[in-house]
Protein backbone atom coordinates (compact mmCIF):
# COMPACT_ATOMS: atom_id res chain seq x y z
CA UNK A 1 0.00 0.00 0.00
CA UNK A 2 1.22 3.35 -0.82
CA UNK A 3 1.85 5.21 2.26
CA UNK A 4 -0.66 8.25 0.78
CA UNK A 5 -3.41 5.87 0.51
CA UNK A 6 -2.84 4.75 3.85
CA UNK A 7 -5.62 6.37 6.60
CA UNK A 8 -4.82 8.90 9.22
CA UNK A 9 -5.94 7.70 13.05
CA UNK A 10 -7.69 9.25 15.29
CA UNK A 11 -7.72 8.44 19.60
CA UNK A 12 -11.17 9.35 20.96
CA UNK A 13 -10.51 9.51 24.60
CA UNK A 14 -12.31 10.88 27.62
CA UNK A 15 -13.70 9.29 31.60
CA UNK A 16 -16.86 7.53 31.48
CA UNK A 17 -20.36 9.38 31.34
CA UNK A 18 -21.50 12.45 29.81
CA UNK A 19 -17.68 12.48 28.58
CA UNK A 20 -18.38 9.64 26.32
CA UNK A 21 -21.69 10.99 25.22
CA UNK A 22 -20.35 14.08 24.38
CA UNK A 23 -17.18 13.08 22.53
CA UNK A 24 -19.00 10.11 20.40
CA UNK A 25 -21.20 13.48 18.91
CA UNK A 26 -17.80 14.51 17.82
CA UNK A 27 -16.82 11.43 15.41
CA UNK A 28 -18.40 12.55 12.59
CA UNK A 29 -15.52 15.29 11.88
CA UNK A 30 -13.81 12.12 11.77
CA UNK A 31 -15.45 9.68 8.42
CA UNK A 32 -11.86 8.95 6.95
CA UNK A 33 -10.51 8.05 9.78
CA UNK A 34 -9.34 5.07 11.53
CA UNK A 35 -10.74 5.15 14.63
CA UNK A 36 -9.30 4.38 18.44
CA UNK A 37 -10.70 5.06 21.78
CA UNK A 38 -10.00 5.30 24.95
CA UNK A 39 -12.30 5.15 28.23
CA UNK A 40 -12.57 4.28 31.69
CA UNK A 41 -15.95 1.94 31.81
CA UNK A 42 -14.62 -1.16 30.10
CA UNK A 43 -18.71 -1.69 28.82
CA UNK A 44 -18.56 0.75 26.29
CA UNK A 45 -16.44 -1.33 23.56
CA UNK A 46 -20.21 -2.69 22.88
CA UNK A 47 -21.20 0.59 21.75
CA UNK A 48 -18.15 0.74 19.56
CA UNK A 49 -19.10 -0.26 15.23
CA UNK A 50 -15.60 0.58 14.22
CA UNK A 51 -12.30 0.76 15.66
CA UNK A 52 -10.96 -0.82 18.95
CA UNK A 53 -12.22 0.10 22.91
CA UNK A 54 -9.15 -0.05 25.21
CA UNK A 55 -10.13 0.57 29.04
CA UNK A 56 -7.99 2.31 31.81
CA UNK A 57 -8.36 2.73 35.36
CA UNK A 58 -10.77 5.12 36.63
CA UNK A 59 -9.47 8.23 38.34
CA UNK A 60 -10.55 11.75 38.79
CA UNK A 61 -8.10 14.67 39.21
CA UNK A 62 -8.48 14.53 42.88
CA UNK A 63 -7.31 10.96 43.45
CA UNK A 64 -3.40 11.09 42.91
CA UNK A 65 -2.53 7.08 43.15
CA UNK A 66 -5.10 5.85 40.72
CA UNK A 67 -4.15 8.66 38.02
CA UNK A 68 -0.46 7.46 37.83
CA UNK A 69 -1.74 3.84 36.74
CA UNK A 70 -4.24 5.80 34.89
CA UNK A 71 -1.62 8.08 33.27
CA UNK A 72 0.73 5.29 32.63
CA UNK A 73 -1.54 2.87 30.36
CA UNK A 74 -2.55 5.85 28.70
CA UNK A 75 1.01 6.45 27.89
CA UNK A 76 1.75 3.41 27.02
CA UNK A 77 -1.56 2.75 24.64
CA UNK A 78 -0.02 6.32 22.81
CA UNK A 79 3.12 4.60 22.03
CA UNK A 80 1.62 1.48 20.50
CA UNK A 81 -1.44 3.57 18.64
CA UNK A 82 0.44 6.30 17.17
CA UNK A 83 -2.36 7.71 16.32
CA UNK A 84 -2.35 11.11 13.91
CA UNK A 85 -5.07 13.25 16.32
CA UNK A 86 -6.02 12.88 20.01
CA UNK A 87 -9.31 14.41 20.69
CA UNK A 88 -11.01 14.54 23.84
CA UNK A 89 -13.81 16.21 25.81
CA UNK A 90 -12.50 15.12 29.39
CA UNK A 91 -11.87 14.49 32.17
CA UNK A 92 -8.47 13.47 33.28
CA UNK A 93 -8.02 10.56 31.09
CA UNK A 94 -8.44 13.34 28.41
CA UNK A 95 -5.88 15.36 30.20
CA UNK A 96 -3.03 13.02 29.71
CA UNK A 97 -3.84 11.58 26.26
CA UNK A 98 -3.25 15.08 25.26
CA UNK A 99 -0.43 15.96 27.47
CA UNK A 100 1.33 12.70 26.18
CA UNK A 101 0.42 12.81 22.61
CA UNK A 102 1.87 16.57 22.56
CA UNK A 103 4.87 15.71 23.63
CA UNK A 104 5.18 12.46 20.52
CA UNK A 105 4.28 15.42 18.33
CA UNK A 106 0.57 14.79 17.69
CA UNK A 107 -2.32 16.96 16.78
CA UNK A 108 -4.21 17.65 19.71
CA UNK A 109 -8.02 18.66 20.54
CA UNK A 110 -10.03 19.29 23.62
CA UNK A 111 -13.50 20.00 23.59
CA UNK A 112 -14.82 20.81 27.03
CA UNK A 113 -17.55 19.47 28.45
CA UNK A 114 -21.08 20.98 28.12
CA UNK A 115 -21.19 20.52 31.85
CA UNK A 116 -18.72 23.08 32.37
CA UNK A 117 -20.88 26.10 32.58
CA UNK A 118 -19.59 28.79 34.99
CA UNK A 119 -16.23 27.97 34.63
CA UNK A 120 -13.82 25.53 32.31
CA UNK A 121 -13.20 21.96 33.69
CA UNK A 122 -9.63 21.53 35.75
CA UNK A 123 -8.77 19.40 33.44
CA UNK A 124 -9.76 21.73 30.73
CA UNK A 125 -7.83 24.98 32.48
CA UNK A 126 -5.04 22.69 33.15
CA UNK A 127 -4.63 20.80 29.60
CA UNK A 128 -3.99 24.10 27.93
CA UNK A 129 -0.74 24.44 27.23
CA UNK A 130 -0.83 20.69 25.24
CA UNK A 131 -4.09 21.61 23.18
CA UNK A 132 -3.47 22.57 19.51
CA UNK A 133 -6.88 23.24 19.50
CA UNK A 134 -8.34 24.18 22.76
CA UNK A 135 -12.13 24.41 22.61
CA UNK A 136 -15.10 25.63 25.12
CA UNK A 137 -18.72 24.76 24.26
CA UNK A 138 -20.27 27.84 26.04
CA UNK A 139 -20.07 31.31 24.12
CA UNK A 140 -19.49 33.42 27.52
CA UNK A 141 -16.24 31.24 28.51
CA UNK A 142 -14.38 31.84 25.75
CA UNK A 143 -11.70 34.61 25.11
CA UNK A 144 -9.32 35.83 22.72
CA UNK A 145 -6.07 33.87 24.00
CA UNK A 146 -8.86 31.06 24.11
CA UNK A 147 -10.14 28.38 24.64
CA UNK A 148 -12.71 29.58 21.41
CA UNK A 149 -16.23 29.09 20.89
CA UNK A 150 -17.36 27.43 17.83
CA UNK A 151 -20.58 25.72 18.78
CA UNK A 152 -21.83 23.03 20.80
CA UNK A 153 -22.62 19.17 20.69
CA UNK A 154 -26.16 19.85 20.59
CA UNK B 1 -41.67 2.68 32.89
CA UNK B 2 -39.63 5.42 34.83
CA UNK B 3 -36.00 5.15 34.05
CA UNK B 4 -33.65 6.93 36.74
CA UNK B 5 -30.34 7.69 36.49
CA UNK B 6 -28.00 8.95 38.58
CA UNK B 7 -24.74 8.91 36.67
CA UNK B 8 -21.68 6.51 37.09
CA UNK B 9 -19.37 8.72 39.65
CA UNK B 10 -21.28 9.36 42.53
CA UNK B 11 -24.52 8.34 44.69
CA UNK B 12 -27.09 10.50 44.90
CA UNK B 13 -29.70 8.70 47.64
CA UNK B 14 -31.62 12.51 47.99
CA UNK B 15 -33.12 11.80 44.39
CA UNK B 16 -33.62 7.84 44.73
CA UNK B 17 -34.59 8.05 48.61
CA UNK B 18 -37.72 10.05 46.86
CA UNK B 19 -38.63 8.30 44.11
CA UNK B 20 -38.10 4.82 46.10
CA UNK B 21 -40.74 6.28 48.33
CA UNK B 22 -42.78 7.48 45.87
CA UNK B 23 -42.94 3.91 44.40
CA UNK B 24 -44.30 2.33 47.04
CA UNK B 25 -47.54 4.65 46.82
CA UNK B 26 -47.61 4.24 42.88
CA UNK B 27 -47.14 0.73 42.60
CA UNK B 28 -48.81 0.53 38.71
CA UNK B 29 -45.69 2.37 37.82
CA UNK B 30 -42.62 0.65 36.87
CA UNK B 31 -39.65 1.79 37.56
CA UNK B 32 -35.45 1.14 37.02
CA UNK B 33 -33.41 2.85 38.61
CA UNK B 34 -29.29 3.33 38.30
CA UNK B 35 -28.44 4.27 41.81
CA UNK B 36 -24.56 4.57 41.34
CA UNK B 37 -22.12 2.93 44.31
CA UNK B 38 -24.55 3.90 47.22
CA UNK B 39 -25.16 2.57 50.51
CA UNK B 40 -28.87 3.11 50.34
CA UNK B 41 -30.81 -0.13 49.24
CA UNK B 42 -34.10 0.78 47.29
CA UNK B 43 -37.18 -1.09 48.77
CA UNK B 44 -40.05 -0.88 45.87
CA UNK B 45 -37.97 -0.09 42.59
CA UNK B 46 -35.84 -2.54 40.63
CA UNK B 47 -32.59 -1.45 40.43
CA UNK B 48 -28.54 -1.43 39.25
CA UNK B 49 -25.66 0.13 40.40
CA UNK B 50 -23.80 0.95 36.86
CA UNK B 51 -25.10 -0.11 33.67
CA UNK B 52 -23.74 -1.19 30.46
CA UNK B 53 -24.15 0.63 27.11
CA UNK B 54 -26.54 -2.29 25.61
CA UNK B 55 -28.52 -2.22 28.57
CA UNK B 56 -28.62 1.10 29.14
CA UNK B 57 -30.13 1.62 25.27
CA UNK B 58 -32.32 -1.22 25.88
CA UNK B 59 -34.25 0.53 28.92
CA UNK B 60 -34.16 3.80 28.27
CA UNK B 61 -35.97 3.11 24.86
CA UNK B 62 -38.92 1.83 26.83
CA UNK B 63 -38.70 4.52 29.16
CA UNK B 64 -41.94 6.75 29.21
CA UNK B 65 -39.86 9.25 31.50
CA UNK B 66 -36.25 9.60 33.12
CA UNK B 67 -35.39 11.04 36.17
CA UNK B 68 -32.10 12.23 36.55
CA UNK B 69 -29.38 13.99 37.97
CA UNK B 70 -28.26 17.21 35.72
CA UNK B 71 -25.53 14.89 33.86
CA UNK B 72 -24.66 16.07 29.92
CA UNK B 73 -24.98 12.18 29.20
CA UNK B 74 -28.81 11.61 30.41
CA UNK B 75 -29.61 15.20 29.04
CA UNK B 76 -28.41 14.63 25.48
CA UNK B 77 -30.11 10.71 25.56
CA UNK B 78 -33.07 11.79 26.55
CA UNK B 79 -33.04 15.00 24.01
CA UNK B 80 -32.36 12.38 20.98
CA UNK B 81 -34.84 9.93 22.21
CA UNK B 82 -37.55 12.69 22.36
CA UNK B 83 -38.58 11.20 26.03
CA UNK B 84 -39.63 13.59 28.60
CA UNK B 85 -36.84 14.12 31.54
CA UNK B 86 -37.23 15.15 34.95
CA UNK B 87 -34.18 16.77 36.32
CA UNK B 88 -32.99 17.40 40.15
CA UNK B 89 -29.52 19.09 40.13
CA UNK B 90 -27.14 17.69 42.51
CA UNK B 91 -25.70 20.14 45.77
CA UNK B 92 -22.00 21.05 46.76
CA UNK B 93 -23.53 21.52 49.92
CA UNK B 94 -25.28 18.21 50.48
CA UNK B 95 -22.14 16.37 49.76
CA UNK B 96 -23.51 15.64 46.51
CA UNK B 97 -20.87 16.76 43.97
CA UNK B 98 -17.56 18.36 44.13
CA UNK B 99 -19.24 21.59 43.01
CA UNK B 100 -22.13 23.27 42.37
CA UNK B 101 -21.69 23.08 38.49
CA UNK B 102 -24.81 20.64 38.15
CA UNK B 103 -26.82 24.19 38.85
CA UNK B 104 -25.04 26.39 35.97
CA UNK B 105 -25.73 23.17 33.51
CA UNK B 106 -29.51 23.24 34.06
CA UNK B 107 -29.93 26.98 33.02
CA UNK B 108 -29.15 25.93 29.58
CA UNK B 109 -31.97 23.41 29.52
CA UNK B 110 -34.57 25.13 31.14
CA UNK B 111 -36.17 26.18 28.22
CA UNK B 112 -36.48 23.06 26.24
CA UNK B 113 -40.00 21.81 26.05
CA UNK B 114 -39.60 17.97 27.10
CA UNK B 115 -37.18 19.30 30.34
CA UNK B 116 -38.72 20.51 33.53
CA UNK B 117 -36.00 21.36 36.13
CA UNK B 118 -36.55 21.28 40.54
CA UNK B 119 -34.86 22.28 42.94
CA UNK B 120 -35.93 19.74 45.74
CA UNK B 121 -37.91 17.01 46.80
CA UNK B 122 -40.85 17.86 47.51
CA UNK B 123 -41.10 19.82 43.98
CA UNK B 124 -39.23 16.85 42.29
CA UNK B 125 -42.84 14.74 43.54
CA UNK B 126 -45.12 17.56 42.43
CA UNK B 127 -43.49 17.79 39.16
CA UNK B 128 -43.42 13.85 38.28
CA UNK B 129 -47.25 13.68 39.28
CA UNK B 130 -47.88 16.42 37.01
CA UNK B 131 -45.88 15.10 34.17
CA UNK B 132 -47.52 11.45 34.18
CA UNK B 133 -50.55 13.15 33.86
CA UNK B 134 -49.56 15.43 31.12
CA UNK B 135 -50.02 13.29 27.92
CA UNK B 136 -49.78 16.13 25.78
CA UNK B 137 -45.74 15.93 26.96
CA UNK B 138 -44.46 13.40 24.63
CA UNK B 139 -45.31 14.10 21.60
CA UNK B 140 -42.88 16.85 19.99
CA UNK B 141 -39.45 14.95 19.32
CA UNK B 142 -36.65 17.25 19.93
CA UNK B 143 -33.88 17.25 16.95
CA UNK B 144 -30.75 18.34 18.72
CA UNK B 145 -28.15 17.96 16.38
CA UNK B 146 -23.71 18.71 17.09
CA UNK B 147 -22.68 22.09 15.36
CA UNK B 148 -21.97 22.15 11.95
CA UNK B 149 -19.37 24.77 12.07
CA UNK B 150 -17.92 22.54 15.65
CA UNK B 151 -17.39 19.64 13.34
CA UNK B 152 -16.17 22.01 10.51
CA UNK B 153 -13.52 23.91 12.79
CA UNK B 154 -12.40 20.44 13.98
CA UNK B 155 -12.16 18.71 10.02
CA UNK B 156 -10.36 22.20 8.98
CA UNK B 157 -8.07 21.65 11.79
CA UNK B 158 -6.93 18.10 11.29
CA UNK B 159 -6.79 18.94 7.36
CA UNK B 160 -3.91 21.64 8.21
Amino acid sequence: MNQLDKKKKVLLISSSGGHWIEMRRLEVAFENFEKCYISTNPNYHQSITEGKFYAVPDASMWDKFHLLGQALKIFFLLLYLRPDVVISTGAAPGFFGLFFAKKMKIKTIWVDSLANVEQLSLSGQKVKPYADLWLTQWEHLSTPEGPYFHGAVL
Amino acid sequence: MIFVSVGSQLPFDRLIKTIDDWAATHQNETVFAQIGNSSFIPQNIEFCETIDPINYSKRIKDADLIIAHAGTGTIITALELGIPLLIMPRLAEKGEHRNNHQLATVKRFLNFPLIKVVEDETLLLSTLNQMLKDKTLNTDKVKTTVSEKLITTIKNFISE
